[in-house]
């Protein structure tokens, strides 16, 4: 059996993990895979996929290794470095003190996640703390657009909103999803104190987040102190994205009955196939096809019929004026509102007793035009006048060998 | 097998079938999974190859939901409709074989046809019933998807491509009933295009195009017949194909209730 990636196997425990509901370090204890550190890979994939180290294992000489990481840094930065801190500041068990997100360079991610090493939080936090301290000037540019922008939305002056953003007013309105981030123990005035909190094995506090975690998840930067030169009231956290969290394999199917066409489906039409072909071949041993006498322009015949399946059609132009109810309302209207049922019949409901009106509907339009062909068939005779098939014979001469009363 | 030198006939028949079917020839024509293959066994694999790996069946998902292969659900009235227009392709062709679209000569030929062909009067009657029976299982078809509520999201669009696929049997039909060139061929599509003269506004439009003229003559019958044989069936064909390919991406057949 070829061997499978180690990411993708961890991949997958997650995956599994997830629509199970239960523990990863169980699955991936069950795939014979150690539990590293945690690795929210939904969560910042989206965004790191791009940098993210390749397989760990693999031996990249250290140089190569730390000559990326700083190429990487100088490149993606500010960026990466608040995408890093974001497990530090979710509450999650495993916290992310060992996340092998780039920047951080955390050479042996062996933090146990149930257990995550005090210590090793307050230093991964300020790392990228720092670092998306010194990166947060936002350009008076975009802080113009930004404001423009917003004006636009909220329907007020540019320079106001403006004036906002920059001044000390505190933006009302912010973005849902951030407002509802579980506001992280980083962003207290004693971070230290709260990611130092010695493991107290349960951690009441820092797993309720997780019950969200089959939701909307959101990815931001965390809300650090202001930096110094950051005007007042503007955050220096970004929205990054929404990941919907949830697996990469749909591993719930949806359970459906089914069977193999071939043999079952096969052989039905198959058999339904004989069926149909032994039937026109006996009826057309016994039914010959007519074939009157030589096309003749002088000689109308009386009546003059249609093809069955349009005698409905000419049964009504007996009734109505042709440019109306013979013609246009059953050919053109009928026609196109026979199209557009699906769009007209917006119940979703395929139940039957959902549909009375539909059903009933159709039924009309059946009954109606099986009567109009009925009549038009075997209740018109000479002039297209009604007639009693069994005491004026039929003329219908598509059947005339069949049938004849005359 | 053979004991000895008393060799049954079955045997060598059976035998001389082993080894055409461990031939090469045989091995090429047939793809993997196929039941005609040697040592063929019913498995999940082979039943999802003789499906995935057959020009004609792998029309078919290779599974269906239970309750699709009930006679009961779609009574097969679209396959019959589909089955039918085979068989009037194939049957129409043996006509062809015998038919000259003019106006003198077309009546002479179905008469030929009818009384001094071998089989002409039987393919001709199945050609001509299998084309009324066609018209039935497409209405019919209609209806049984209607009722069943089949032409609801996603599966709006088919319908439409179904509605347009009556319009097309009905022509074939009506194109065909001309070509006979009697008093029943010429009257009725003589009615039929009058009605078709009725249409509001480009009315005497439709019908010039429809008869090649302003009256039936021997123009229209030219029109009907390549029409008929080859214009409206390639049409059809593709509708047919995104009928079939809409049936299987909407999820396949709808339901159950
Ligand atoms: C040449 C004519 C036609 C052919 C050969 C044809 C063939 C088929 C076939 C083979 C199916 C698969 C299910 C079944 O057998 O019932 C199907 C389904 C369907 N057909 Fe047709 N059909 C034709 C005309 C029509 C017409 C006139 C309509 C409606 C106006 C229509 C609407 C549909 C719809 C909506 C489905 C999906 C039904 C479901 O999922 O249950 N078809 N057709």
């Amino acid at each position: 059996m070829p061997e499978i990636p180690e990411h993708l196997r961890r991949r997958s425990a997650e995956a599994r993990a997830k629509a199970l509901g239960v523990p990863r370090e169980q699955v991936l204890a069950e795939m014979g895979l150690a539990a590293e550190g945690e690795t929210p890979a939904e969560l910042i994939e989206e965004i790191t996929s791009a940098v993210q180290p390749a397989n760990p294992d693999t031996s990249i000489p250290e140089d190569l290794q730390a000559r990326e990481a700083a190429a990487r840094q100088s490149a993606v930065g500010d960026f990466v470095a608040k995408a890093a801190a974001t497990p530090a500041a979710k509450p999650t068990p495993a916290g992310a003190p060992a996340e092998p997100v780039p920047v951080v360079e955390v050479p042996a991610p062996v933090v146990e996640p149930e257990e995550p090493a005090p210590a090793a939080a307050p230093a991964a936090a300020a790392v990228p703390a720092a670092t998306a301290a010194s990166g947060s000037k936002i350009p008076e540019a975009l802080l113009r657009r930004s404001a423009e922008a917003k004006a636009k939305a909220t329907g007020r002056p540019v320079e106001e909103v403006l004036a906002e953003m920059t001044g000390g007013v505190p933006v009302a309105e912010e973005p849902a999803p951030v407002t509802e981030l579980p506001v992280p123990a980083v962003a207290e005035p004693a971070p230290a104190a709260a990611a130092a909190t010695p493991p107290t094995g349960e951690q009441p506090a820092a797993r309720a987040p997780d019950s969200t975690a089959g939701r909307t998840t959101t990815v931001t930067a965390p809300p650090i102190v202001p930096p110094v030169g950051t005007p007042e009231g503007v955050r220096p956290q970004r929205l990054l994205t929404v990941v919907r969290a949830r697996a990469i394999q749909q591993v719930k199917a949806e359970p459906t009955d089914k069977v193999s066409v071939w043999p079952h489906l096969l052989l039905i039409e198959f058999v339904a196939l004989l069926a149909v072909t032994a039937f026109l071949t006996v009826l057309s041993v016994i039914l010959q096809a007519p074939l009157l006498d030589l096309a003749n322009f002088n000689l109308t015949p009386n009546p003059s019929k249609a093809p069955w399946y349009f005698l409905g059609l000419q049964e009504l132009l007996s009734y109505f004026d042709p440019q109306i109810g013979g013609v246009t309302v059953p050919g053109i209207i009928g026609l196109l509102g026979l199209m557009t049922i699906p769009y007209v019949d917006r119940n979703p409901s395929t139940k039957p007793s959902d549909r009375k009106f539909a059903i009933m509907f159709f039924t009309f339009f059946l009954v109606a035009s099986a009567t109009l062909t009925i009549i038009g068939v075997l209740f018109r005779g000479p002039g297209f006048n009604f007639s009693y098939p069994w005491s004026d014979g039929i003329w219908f001469d598509d059947l005339k060998d069949w049938i004849s009363f005359e | 097998m053979a004991n000895g030198d008393k060799t049954s006939l079955a045997d060598r028949v059976g035998e001389v079938g082993e080894r055409v079917r461990a031939s090469q020839a045989w091995e090429s024509i047939f793809r993997p999974g196929s039941p005609f293959k040697k040592g063929y066994t019913d498995s999940p694999r082979n039943r999802s190859y003789v499906i995935m790996n057959n020009v004609l069946y792998h029309l078919h998902p290779v599974k269906v939901k239970r309750h699709g292969v009930r006679l009961s659900y779609t009574l097969c009235l679209g396959g019959l409709s589909f089955f039918l227009f085979i068989l009037l392709t194939i049957t129409g062709i043996f006509l062809m074989f015998y038919y000259r679209p003019t106006a003198p000569a077309a009546y002479v030929d179905i008469e030929a046809l009818s009384t001094s062909v071998a089989f002409g009067s039987l393919v001709r009657n199945m050609h001509r019933w299998g084309a009324h029976l066609m018209v039935l299982t497409v209405f019919l078809h209609m209806s049984r998807v209607f009722y069943h509520g089949a032409y609801k999201p996603p599966r709006e669009f088919n319908w439409v491509v179904g509605v347009v696929l009556l319009l097309l049997t009905l022509l074939l039909s009506f194109t065909g009933y001309l070509l006979p060139w009697d008093q029943l061929a010429l009257w009725a599509v003589t009615v039929g295009t009058n009605m078709g003269g009725f249409v509001p506004v480009f009315g005497d439009q439709v019908k010039f195009v429809l008869l090649g003229g302003v009256e039936v003559t021997g123009a229209t019958l030219l029109r009907f017949y390549v029409a008929h044989v080859l214009f409206l069936p390639f049409i059809i064909v593709i509708f047919m194909a995104v009928h079939f390919w809409r049936v299987r991406k909407d999820g396949g057949i709808s339901g159950p209730l």
